[in-house]
């Protein structure tokens, strides 16, 4: 409890007469901070040296190097090529690719739901007022687990078996076994078309941030977004025509048991990205529904004397403002949502914790070698968030004059 | 610092602790006086809990001759239902003193998780429950959507199974615990599920309708079951081994738990020395010497604890099959006592 | 050249009263059909209203079976297209509150119960007398007693394992233990945090981050199956303490960070001022700097503690019957397959979590309300 605090003046810097070694701050610091690392020190070794006998007993050793064996089980929803011959590093990819999945699909959908919502909680409107007031309130106030486990029985039990599909015509199914979407199709050349893709929509985004500037500049109001769809349309389509048009869609058609073909989505995932997008987006409500209230009153009233039209005043004035308090609590909701994305084992999505540190673990024995890399994986995830923020925050600190 | 301090002696503390923890597992048993289980989360007929929370089945039994034959008090037990993904853990960490859950032997586990088995209670292979009237056999599995639990020797065994027949097996769903499958499959999120042969038996005793399963004739695997205990502790291991003996040898010398006190009188050496009348058999083991007589006559023989939970007469209603005594052409086979 | 002053000749015309601006049709003006858009909304808004709340009453309410005739079997809730199965909720409750715990011995569990709630009464509600004395007895007496009341093993109580025990009790046990031991540990990682001392810092912030960056379902695994590793042979604290140690670790890291939040909030003078009155460190911290930090950070401590309650859903992944996992147990109980009281079962947990939780968040509204003190201008 002694602890000295950054923000404390130091007080006495030197030991005056007669006052003992013990008084001198310097040398408590040494003292306490010598005291702590040995605790830490001996902690650790003891830990480490309980492991190594007890791994001694059970005949075990650490290392990697079970990585490159083959794991030998399915996994029932991955991204990449994987079979039963692959390794438990391919396991370990899988997990990662499957975990970004999901919190890619839930982190934008949040977001939106998010907004919406928290855009909603400060309308004039009593009514949308309250309802998203109420949203919120439950969601939040319920564990994320129970409303995964609600959402996943809800899924399995409201919808139809194979057989009774629901089809919008012979492109999209949906049954208890998943949704089924065309999946597409190519060769080489789609590279070719995903580069016409980037590049048309640079070139629009490029032709946008010219015309604003140029707004600016002039105060002529030009029209934006038709030519901007127009350049996107006009070189991607060259693009794709160019190439010889190499894509194709697989439609999923019933065969056997199931729909094959086709891109599936299991209800495992539905529930999961369901689960988390509806309790994420309540905490990111009300961080949004912060953030706008932080913005004092006076600065719309201004932007209201310089003539701004509404839509412009929240654009130009209100949301760049109240996106310095959005966003830093909003990163940390998104890296809560890719942390959360890991009770998908508790429902049977497989993911990192649900395919690595659980099944892996399990056909593997090893538990601190797996525990570790998956750690490693969330720790990464932190890390690159806290960078982020660190970039975001030194980029919109207030410049002081 | 407070802090440093407390972690120190708590340090300290767990230390001290520590040094009187070493003992082996029959020591500890003894001092605490009953032994950890590990069982199932409840499988018919192997292991499962009453509504008191009371467990049976011929793996539960396995427990309770162990403890018959350490404290003469079958009920010296305390179960702890576990799900496959901690249960070897669960082992080797010494939660529990012996695990007798439905595992599967194989040499992995055998050598590479520092766990051993000590016999094979149970001979059994991997089948597939269907809803009737859907396939007749588990070659037309292709794309099905087949439930598994994660962590077993099921998932791999199936995984092999439909890469070697060809079959597309990319729609298996996985899940933590047995009831999850079982409920997944009931709900109709799977076309099949797949474990043991015998607990897809038993499964479908707890169904609301159990005509309308059939299990597929196709037997995948090998699935001896039978108890496991950490390695290292020779003792305890042949305790355990021993146990396992004696239940079979018990069948075999025709000694059951009604007749066993009579056969304290047997002129037959196999019997006494079984029952503990003629020679030291129990000394070895650290434990009394009238063990098989306590094992026998408080749980009964191996035959015994087949027909009271798995058997023909039971709602399970399994053959005995590989199960049957070597001598009526079955593999359990109880090594001699002497 | 004419006059240039004017004068009206006749009295100017009433003006209309004022719109009101109070009453109910006012209000509605205001709040409802302020402008196109808004009434848009209004329409759309109570259009989702009429069409949410039928299908939900009939669920909850009409369609749904309260009783039971034939003695609490789940016969009645085999119907198609009934509503909730509440007698579900009625026949199972005793497993929900208290899951394993024997039968005869469940005044334990509720004699344990009240005499927390006798003694939290005083620490909740402001200007009640003997605070002080119930702090001790809560803080310190009451957790001994509690586990004695539970586990049993003494005064003649019949033992009762860790194992037995289950439902809201076990959901309330582990989150109490969380909330009381994480606060402290908290405090002492955001002072350690905030410490000059280079190293006492580096071994704060590195604990605080690596919790906090991996998900609590990854402590819990690392808990149910690690931990023993690590220990001494023989040495293996049983499954819920276990888990218990991961979940304080976990939200006391988060405890941390939201006290430093307060501590940095803190301006210089408090600290130079305490100094100017010769308070020694400990007394400037625990008598000036903490009170008033705290206070600040009131809102971010009772978000913990609610994240914190909610957590404790996740013990039922490494198996511990705690509410959740109890309905889902109870759930798929082959004597109850019934359509809809699985259902039921996880809208009464919702229901119980979030009394919880609601009332968690009100409290701290309130009492933040009651401590903004000498902040106000």
């Amino acid at each position: 409890m002694t602890d000295a605090t950054n923000n404390e003046p130091v007080t006495r810097t030197g030991s005056g007469h007669g006052a003992s070694l013990i008084n001198n701050p310097k040398f408590r610091a040494v003292i306490y901070q010598a005291a702590m690392l040995l605790g830490v020190v001996l902690l650790i070794w003891w830990l480490q040296s309980n492991a190594a006998y007890n791994l001694g007993q059970q005949n075990k050793s650490i290392g990697f190097g079970f990585l490159n064996s083959t794991s030998g089980f399915q996994i029932g929803f991955s991204l990449l090529p994987y079979e039963r011959a692959s390794t438990y590093f391919d396991v370990y990819l899988v997990g990662i690719v499957n975990t970004l999945l999901v919190a890619s699909i839930g982190i934008v959908l949040a977001t939106m739901l998010g907004f919406t919502i928290g855009i909603a909680r400060l309308s004039p409107n009593w009514i949308l007022r309250k309802l998203a007031m109420v949203y919120v309130e439950v969601m939040r106030n319920i564990p994320l687990l129970l409303q995964l486990f609600f959402w996943y029985f809800l899924l399995l039990n409201a919808l139809p078996a194979v057989r009774d599909s629901y089809a919008l015509g012979d492109l999209v199914f949906l049954n208890q076994r998943g949704l089924y979407l065309p999946a597409i199709v190519s060769d080489g050349r789609f590279l070719i078309v995903v580069a016409g893709f980037l590049i048309a929509l640079g070139a629009a985004i490029w032709f946008r941030r010219r015309t604003i500037k140029k707004i600016e500049e002039t105060g002529d109001r030009k029209p934006i977004w038709l030519p901007m769809i127009a350049i996107f349309a006009v070189i991607f389509a060259i693009a794709y025509f160019g190439s010889g048009a190499p894509v194709e869609l697989d439609f999923p058609e019933l065969r056997g048991f199931n729909y094959a073909g086709g891109f599936q989505v299991p209800p495992e995932l539905t529930a999961l990205i369901l689960g988390l997008v509806i309790y994420t987006s309540a905490f990111i409500a009300e961080v949004v529904r912060a953030g706008i209230q932080s913005v004092s009153y006076g600065q719309v009233e201004a932007a209201e004397a310089l003539g701004l039209r509404e839509s412009d005043r929240m654009r130009l004035v209100v949301i760049p403002q109240a996106m310095r308090v959005i966003v830093p609590p909003l990163t940390s909701q998104y890296l809560n949502l890719t942390k959360n994305s890991s009770l998908g084992a508790a429902i049977g999505f497989p993911e990192l914790v649900s395919v690595f540190a659980g099944t892996a673990l399990n056909q593997s024995g090893r538990a601190i070698e797996i525990i570790a890399l998956t750690m490693a994986v969330y720790l990464t995830f932190s890390l690159l968030t806290s960078i982020f923020m660190n970039w975001y925050n030194a980029r919109v600190a207030l410049v002081e004059r | 610092m407070k802090k440093q301090l407390i972690t120190c002696a708590m340090a300290a503390a767990m230390a001290s602790t520590a040094t009187a923890a070493f003992a082996q597992t029959l020591a500890q048993v003894e001092e605490r006086g009953y032994i950890q289980c590990g069982v199932t989360e409840g499988v018919a007929g192997f292991s499962f809990p009453d509504e008191n929370n009371n467990w049976s089945g011929l793996e539960v039994d396995f427990c309770r001759a162990m403890a018959a034959a350490i404290f003469d008090d079958p009920d010296a037990v305390r179960y702890t239902p576990l799900n496959t993904n901690v249960r070897f853990e669960t082992l080797s960490n010494g939660n529990i003193d012996v695990l007798s859950r439905t595992t599967t032997w194989t040499m992995t586990r055998d050598t590479d998780l520092g766990l051993t088995f000590a016999g094979t209670m149970f001979y059994d292979g991997q089948g597939f429950i269907v809803p009737e009237g859907t396939v007749e056999s588990a070659l037309d599995l292709s794309g099905a959507a087949v439930c598994v639990q994660s962590g077993t020797t099921t998932e791999l065994n199936m995984a092999d199974y439909f890469a070697a027949n060809d079959l597309d097996g990319s729609n298996f769903v996985v899940y933590v615990t047995r009831d999850e499958v079982t409920q997944a499959y009931l709900d109709g999120r799977c076309d099949a599920y797949t474990t043991d042969a015998s607990g897809l038996a038993a499964d479908r005793t707890q169904f609301p309708d159990p005509s309308a399963h059939v299990i597929l004739p196709e037997i995948i695997s090998k699935e001896p079951l039978g108890p496991v205990v950490r390695s290292g502790d020779t003792q305890w291991f042949n305790i355990a081994k021993w146990t396992y003996y004696a239940l079979i040898n018990a069948e075999e010398l025709g000694v059951t738990s009604e007749n066993v006190d009579d056969m304290l009188g047997s002129e037959n050496p196999s019997i006494r020395r079984l029952l503990g009348v003629e020679g030291d058999f129990g000394t070895p083991l650290g434990i009394s010497s009238d063990w098989g007589y306590r094992i026998i006559k408080h749980v009964g023989n191996y035959g015994e604890l087949y027909e009271r939970h798995v058997g023909p007469n039971t709602a399970l209603g399994l053959e005995r099959g590989l199960n049957a005594l070597w001598t009526d052409g079955g593999l359990m086979y109880g090594m001699p006592i002497r | 050249m004419t006059d240039l002053s004017f004068v009206r000749g006749e009295i100017v015309g009433q003006r209309p009263a004022p719109r009101r601006s109070t009453g109910a049709v006012a209000w509605m003006k205001n709040n409802l059909f302020s402008s196109v858009g808004n009434t848009i909304m209004t329409v759309a808004s109570v259009l989702f209203v009429l069409w949410l709340i039928p299908p939900l009453y009939n669920f909850l309410i009409g369609d749904a079976v309260f009783t039971d005739p034939e003695g609490l079997r789940g016969q009645a809730c085999r119907i198609e297209g009934v509503g909730a199965c509440w007698v579900f909720i009625r026949a199972r409750f005793g497993f929900f509150m208290y899951g394993f715990y024997p039968d005869s011995e469940i005044w334990r569990v509720n004699l344990m119960f009240a005499i927390g709630i006798v003694l939290i009464i005083p620490l909740l509600v402001p200007k009640m007398p003997f605070v002080r004395t119930a702090a001790v007895l809560f803080f310190v007496v009451y957790p001994v007693v509690a586990y004695f009341l539970m586990a049993g093993g003494i005064f003649g109580l019949r033992q009762v394992p860790t194992g037995q025990w289950g439902g809201l009790t076990l959901t309330l046990i582990i989150s109490l233990i969380g909330i009381i031991l994480s606060m402290p540990i908290g405090i002492l990682l955001a002072l350690g945090r905030q410490s000059r001392l280079p190293i006492i810092k580096a071994c704060c912030v590195g604990f605080i981050e690596l919790w906090r960056a991996v998900p609590l379902i990854t402590v819990l695994f690392m808990a149910a199956v690690m931990f023993p590793l690590f220990m001494p042979r023989g040495v293996s604290p049983d499954t819920l303490l276990r888990a218990i140690i991961g979940i304080v670790l976990f939200e006391s890291a988060y405890m941390a960070e939201v006290v430093r939040g307060g501590l940095q909030a803190m301006p210089r003078g408090q600290y130079e001022a305490s100094a100017a009155l010769g308070l020694n460190k400990v007394k400037t911290m625990g008598l000036i700097i903490l009170p008033q930090a705290l206070k600040h950070v009131i809102p971010g401590i009772v978000n913990t503690f609610i994240a914190l309650f909610k957590d404790t859903s996740l013990v039922s992944i490494i198996g511990i019957f705690e509410l959740l996992n109890t309905v889902r147990a109870a759930g798929s109980d082959v004597n109850w397959s019934s359509p809809t009281h699985a259902v039921t079962g996880y809208i009464f947990a919702a229901f119980v979590f979030w009394i919880f939780c609601f009332g968690m968040s009100r409290y701290s509204i309130y009492m933040e309300g009651r401590l903004h003190t000498g902040h106000k201008r």
